[in-house]
């Protein structure tokens, strides 16, 4: 905690780019999201990337790698989807200890083979797929798909298997309700206290558009005061918009947080396929308007980032100083 | 040092320059009787409603609380909460959570994303579960209100108050981790002026408390209930609200800085009579032996003073200034006359006494309806004598030349072109009126360009319009657009049944960029929407309504895309196939069509559904609960009595007449059509009825219905009838309108609008129970209440063109063509197909067991190209008409 709070003071500090980008590459087939590991299950399990580093550890590894080359001080596990609930789309909730134990494992390793700086693991806590604070039924508002006792017990599991695999930092992201995020800082005080261990805490939301609201409608300062009573490390933005539509909240974060302010935006928005198209020169420029501005501590990418806008993120943020921390 | 920051959807950050924090209380089982029932019944529609005139009415935390013996405490916590989520103008705000029980703490804790406030925990069961609850409260990142309160009870002088809070700081800060600026103190409340000496001094030593902990524990809050303190005078409000009002203000200069008050229960410190002020303050600041005692001779003349404002002619006995105001309020006209002859002669200028006397009258007529303490129908019957006090005056202000009335804001009202419905905008028009604004009313049906001229040559602060058929949606789009071409950009408000947020945000507003769209939605938000709107803080209300439209449209995409429609073929595969058995179809008695001159309108009394006359005037109940409710009973039964008395002079002067037209043929169906036949040979077709099916994606064993279902298919060779019918009680309602007009009546032009639509719908179900036991004779043995008629517990059903098992208005055209309803009835169609006179009904008559109500719900654009080809029209033309059915 206090090599990154001292680092966090120094430099601005690189988070790496996206997974799903980086494993889209690489044409998989379902067979290698079953090899060795789930070669009978009942259900199709292609798209399921958090399977692979069990499957085909050699692959996350190697896109862990990149980003350290690129420039990233922490990588994230390829752990989004690392809960019993966001699992049982697949029938896996069994396999959720291994998914973060075994992610986290590999990414230490390859952070080990990195000796020129301090390489972090921060170990990636997605939203679930269910959402406690909005119905999934338009006629009944009052009805909830998952409770918060079920996110805390989901959330608690997934703590527990990523600190048993070794991660540096746990990371709450993509928040976009925020009532799930605080079930899952409920999770990690409560593992916390029993492990008697704490790691540092990272909280990453998700502005859905321009109205500047999360999904369940909080302003950016509404959900910064929500998530404001665990002693984080940094809260911050991620995903749905890219770095210039980003900007305006992260300004409001800056103001208002009494903690590091991490971004890691979208490259651009999706065209009309679906894919990013921001090039890592793009991005950067963008990026470099709010570096200029003192906004961030931690900077990174999102959907359609790849290590080659790490990059050149990397070698923009070396320019400028870190936001200063009250 | 930290603030407070509390958060709902917005933040809430309590600083020193905040002053007062207003906590919501009337969501609170244990204080409210209407909310408690409201819970008990699982009218959960009306609780919210309650939770949004709280935050509308200015409360920045709203407290709820569920503490009841006959409710399951924790479930209502949870789904109340649940609920408030998804409504984005309640949710806003952070929620309190209030409760004595630690599980609808905690079940309250689970369902809420802002950071709320818990109230409240202390050290009355000991350290252990102090400190487990408060770990835990923090755990779950809320702030907590901690009670003066421990293991040996409440605290009741400022030494055990300190005492008390200082421990239970000591506890929260450094064993819990609990961030100072999150713990909010109530040192208790007491009542004083008790009679009991040792209450004497309650308030002092609260105020004492909270300056000592201002001072001595940095960072913490001091919140209380604050009607506590004027207990003992329980039934005389006047001195309450003075009690409160002075306790509030000695408080906050001590440092409280939160608080739970009605605003109805307060007075503003500084108008409080000066006698009055000294003796509360006396009782308040403990600063004479004999204070009570003198407090409670005052009261007694307080309390009498009250009286005299009730019935009567006492009241005569006062100022012709205070006769006005009380006949304002009270809605008094018998004096009206006399009273302003009086007060014109004690004024320089007659102008004088509209903007003196009578607007202090009409402004306290709005603080009350304001603040939920006068409703609907008395404040229009206010309007009545203020109408009738300035048409008394204008011949001498037009005499004396240049004394002219200054508005506060002139506004254009119309019902858009095509529709006729106009009682809810006249109610707003009243009401604005009585604020001080001036009404352009253009009146029904009227065209954009005018309303864009007069708006233009008027120089109109805002437009409103209204209506009430679904056509008139589009016009409203229309007229939006014609603004922003005109370039216009002053507020345009919109408002009547069918019309919504939604589709004000999705339709209307973005087709006006230079201005701002806002859906009013009801009669009594329009005062505080055009204020805002005319204000000052016209920016920031402005900016609010944009972000509110913005997440519904954002809100509407997302559920569109959720929303599920199986292909028109599909839904004719899955179409409801009745098995008709030849014994279930009666062939009618009468075929062909039957003429209803007029009737005694004695019979339909029994037949008129007064819940809906209710609704019409805002009053929202069921008749005849509603007459006896603890909210709008008075409200209620006075209307009601006014409504009785104008039936029985409809009746005895013959103000309306009554016609109808009823039509009963044979007729079979082919798809979703309806063939109509001139005979029983059934070789010429009169008319073919077009339907539309439900495309909504059904579950197993739901069908996707149409109206052509319940009619036998002519394949099946059994032969079937359907009859249709148009009714109408509106002719003389327009003259007898315009004579109330004239006489500045709206009181009761209005009262005679909603009755006659009452009598056509009594009609129209008198005339139902005429055809199925006399006419068509398919169900004579029926006998039936009237409560049941409401339920509709009848055979067979009458849908009628517009509504939402057939939202078609084209096929009015052709129902109109068959029973030759202009000559019969006299009704006409006006180009967006509403019936004029206003109060009138058509629709058909299906006989079938089996036949039932149902919502068409949303269809896809290919069955609207269908329908119209079936029907031989055009689409561009006719596309219009569905704009509203068709999922885009």
């Amino acid at each position: 905690m206090e090599q990154l709070e001292k680092l966090l003071r120094e430099r601005i500090l690189i988070l790496d780019g996206a997974m799903g980008t980086m494993i889209q590459r690489y044409t998989l087939e379902e067979s290698d999201f079953r090899e060795g590991h789930f070669e009978n299950h009942h259900k199709s399990l292609k798209g399921n990337n958090d399977l692979l580093s069990l499957t085909r550890p050699e692959i996350i590894k190697d896109i862990h790698r990149q980003y350290f080359l690129a420039g990233a001080d922490i990588v994230e596990t390829n752990t989004f989807s690392g809960t019993s609930i966001a699992q049982a789309d697949y029938g896996l909730e069994s396999a959720v200890y291994a998914i973060n134990y075994e992610s986290a494992k590999i990414a230490k390793e390859v952070a080990a083979e990195f000796k020129d700086k301090p390489r972090f693991v921060a170990g990636s806590i997605g939203p679930t797929n269910r959402t406690a604070s909005i119905s999934p039924d338009v006629n009944d508002p009052g009805f909830r798909g998952v409770s918060f006792d079920e996110l805390v017990i989901a959330y608690s599991e997934q703590i527990n298997a990523l600190m048993d695999g070794g991660v540096d930092i746990l990371l709450v992201e993509t928040v976009f309700d925020t009532l799930n995020a605080k079930a899952a800082l409920y999770a990690i005080d409560c593992v916390y206290e029993s492990r008697k261990k704490s790691l540092p805490i990272m909280v990453s939301g998700t502005i859905t558009d321009q109205s500047g609201r999360t999904l369940t409608g909080q302003t950016t300062e509404a959900f910064l005061i929500s998530l404001s009573h665990m002693p984080l490390l940094s809260i911050g933005l991620n995903c749905a918009l890219g770095a210039s539509l980003m900007r305006p909240y992260l300004q409001i974060l800056n103001s208002k947080s009494p903690f590091a302010v991490s971004a890691h935006p979208n490259a651009g928005l999706p065209n009309e396929f679906g894919e990013y198209d921001e090039t890592p020169e793009m991005m950067a420029s963008q990026i470099e308007v709010f570096l200029k501005e003192g906004l961030v501590n931690i900077i990174g990418g999102c959907c359609g980032t790849t290590p080659d806008h790490i990059v050149e993120i990397t070698r923009m943020a070396q320019n400028y100083k870190p936001r200063i921390i009250e | 040092m930290k603030a407070l920051k509390l958060s709902g959807l917005e933040a809430l950050v309590v600083t020193p320059e905040t002053n007062f924090i207003n906590i919501g209380e009337r969501t609170n089982v244990t204080g409210s009787k209407a909310f408690l029932r409201m819970i008990s019944e699982g009218d959960f529609d009306a609780a919210l409603a309650v939770a949004r005139e709280q935050v509308e009415g200015g409360a920045q935390i709203l407290d709820v609380n569920m503490d009841e013996g006959m409710i399951d405490g924790k479930m209502a916590m949870q789904k109340f909460l649940n609920l408030i989520a998804s409504e984005p103008d309640i949710a806003r705000i952070p929620v309190m959570i209030d409760s004595s029980k630690w599980e609808i703490i905690e079940a309250g804790l689970k369902c809420i994303q802002g950071k709320g406030v818990v109230n409240s925990i202390s050290l009355k069961e000991g350290e252990e579960v102090f400190i487990d609850q408060a770990k835990k409260i923090r755990r779950y990142g809320a702030a907590v209100v901690v009670m003066a309160f421990d293991e040996l009870g409440q605290a009741d002088s400022y030494e055990r108050r300190i005492e008390i809070c200082q421990r239970s700081y000591s506890i929260l800060v450094d064993v819990v981790g609990f961030s100072p600026e999150d713990i909010i103190f109530d040192p208790n409340i007491f009542p004083v002026a008790t009679g009991m000496d040792e209450h004497n001094n309650n308030s002092v030593d609260f105020f004492k408390a909270t300056k000592w902990i201002k001072e001595n524990l940095p960072g913490a809050s001091v919140s209380g209930g604050v009607s506590n303190v004027s207990f003992s005078f329980r039934g005389n409000n006047m001195m309450r609200e003075a009690m409160h009002s002075v306790f509030l203000y000695h408080a906050i200069q001590h440092g409280m800085n939160m608080g739970i008050v009605n605003p109805s229960m307060l007075t503003v410190y500084s108008e409080i009579d000066k006698n009055l002020l000294e003796h509360v303050e006396d009782v308040i600041l403990n600063r004479r032996s004999d204070a009570t005692e003198r407090l409670l001779e005052l009261a007694e003349t307080v309390k009498g003073k009250g009286k005299t404002q009730e019935k009567d002619l006492s009241w005569r006995n006062t100022t012709v200034q205070n006769r006005l105001a009380i006949a304002l309020v009270k809605g008094l006209v018998e004096f009206i006359d006399e009273d302003v002859e009086e007060c014109r002669h004690l004024y320089k200028r007659p102008i004088e006494v509209i903007e003196g006397p009578l607007m202090d009258g009409m402004n306290e007529v709005g603080d009350l309806f304001g603040s939920g303490k006068m409703f609907l129908p008395q404040v229009v019957k206010s309007a009545r004598v203020m109408k009738k006090a300035v048409a008394y005056l204008l011949p001498f202000i037009e005499k004396e030349k240049g004394g002219k009335k200054s508005y506060s804001g002139k506004i254009i009202m119309a019902t858009v072109k095509g529709d006729v419905h106009d009682i809810g905008k006249n109610i707003v028009g009243v009401v604005l009126a009585c604020n001080n604004y001036e009404i352009i009313d253009l009146g029904v049906m009227v065209a954009p360009e005018k309303i864009i001229q007069a708006a233009i040559d008027e120089k109109a602060d805002i437009v409103g319009l209204s209506g009430l058929i679904t056509p008139s949606l589009d016009e409203m789009v229309l007229l939006a657009k014609e603004m922003e071409r005109a370039g216009l950009s002053i507020p345009l408000l919109i408002g009547g049944a069918t019309t919504s947020k939604v589709h004000t945000a999705v339709k209307i507003d973005q087709h006006y960029k230079s201005g701002q769209a806002i859906h009013v939605i009801d009669a009594s938000r329009a005062v505080t929407v055009v204020e805002s709107l005319l204000g000052q803080k016209k920016e920031v209300f402005v900016k609010g309504i944009q972000d509110e439209y913005h997440t519904t449209r954002d809100h509407h995409a997302r559920h569109l895309e959720q929303k599920n429609l199986v292909s028109i073929e599909q839904a004719r595969e899955n179409a409801l196939r009745l098995n008709f058995d030849s014994g279930e179809i009666i062939r009618p008695l009468k075929l062909g069509k039957t003429l209803i001159k007029s009737i005694d309108l004695n019979l339909l009394l029994s037949y008129i559904d007064w819940t809906p006359f209710f609704r019409t005037w805002e009053l929202h109940g069921k008749y005849p609960a509603i007459l006896n409710d603890e909210v709008v009973g008075v409200a209620a039964s006075s209307l009601f009595k006014d409504a009785e008395e104008m039936l029985h002079k409809i009746i005895e002067e013959n103000w309306l007449q009554t016609k109808a037209v009823v039509g009963l043929f044979p007729a079979n169906s082919v798809g979703d059509d309806i063939e109509i036949y001139k005979d029983e040979q059934r070789s010429e077709v009169i008319y073919t009825q077009r339907t539309l099916r439900q495309e909504a994606k059904k579950a197993t064993g739901q069908a996707n219905l149409a109206l052509s279902d319940f009619i036998a298919p002519k394949s099946s060779g059994i032969l079937d009838y359907i009859g249709g019918f148009v009714v109408t009680s509106g002719h003389g309602v327009d003259e007898k309108v315009a004579l109330f007009e004239k006489n500045n009546d709206d009181y009761n032009a209005i009262l005679l609008k909603s009755l006659a639509d009452r009598l056509a719908e009594a009609f129209t179900e008198y005339l139902h129970e005429m055809v199925r036991k006399e006419i068509w004779a398919y169900s004579n043995g029926e006998i039936l209440s009237n409560e049941q008629l409401i339920e509709e517990k009848y055979q067979g059903i009458r849908p009628a063109p517009g509504y939402p098992a057939c939202p078609d208005h084209l096929e009015k055209i052709g129902l109109f063509k068959l029973l030759d309803a202009e000559k019969n009835t006299g009704v006409f169609l006006t180009e967006n197909l509403a019936m004029l006179p206003a109060s009138s009904v058509s629709g058909w008559y299906f006989a079938h067991p089996q036949a039932k109500y149902f919502g068409l719900g949303k269809i896809s654009q290919k069955q609207v190209i269908d329908l119209i080809n079936r029907r031989g029209g055009d689409f561009e033309k006719d596309k219009k008409w569905y704009n509203s059915i068709v999922l885009d």
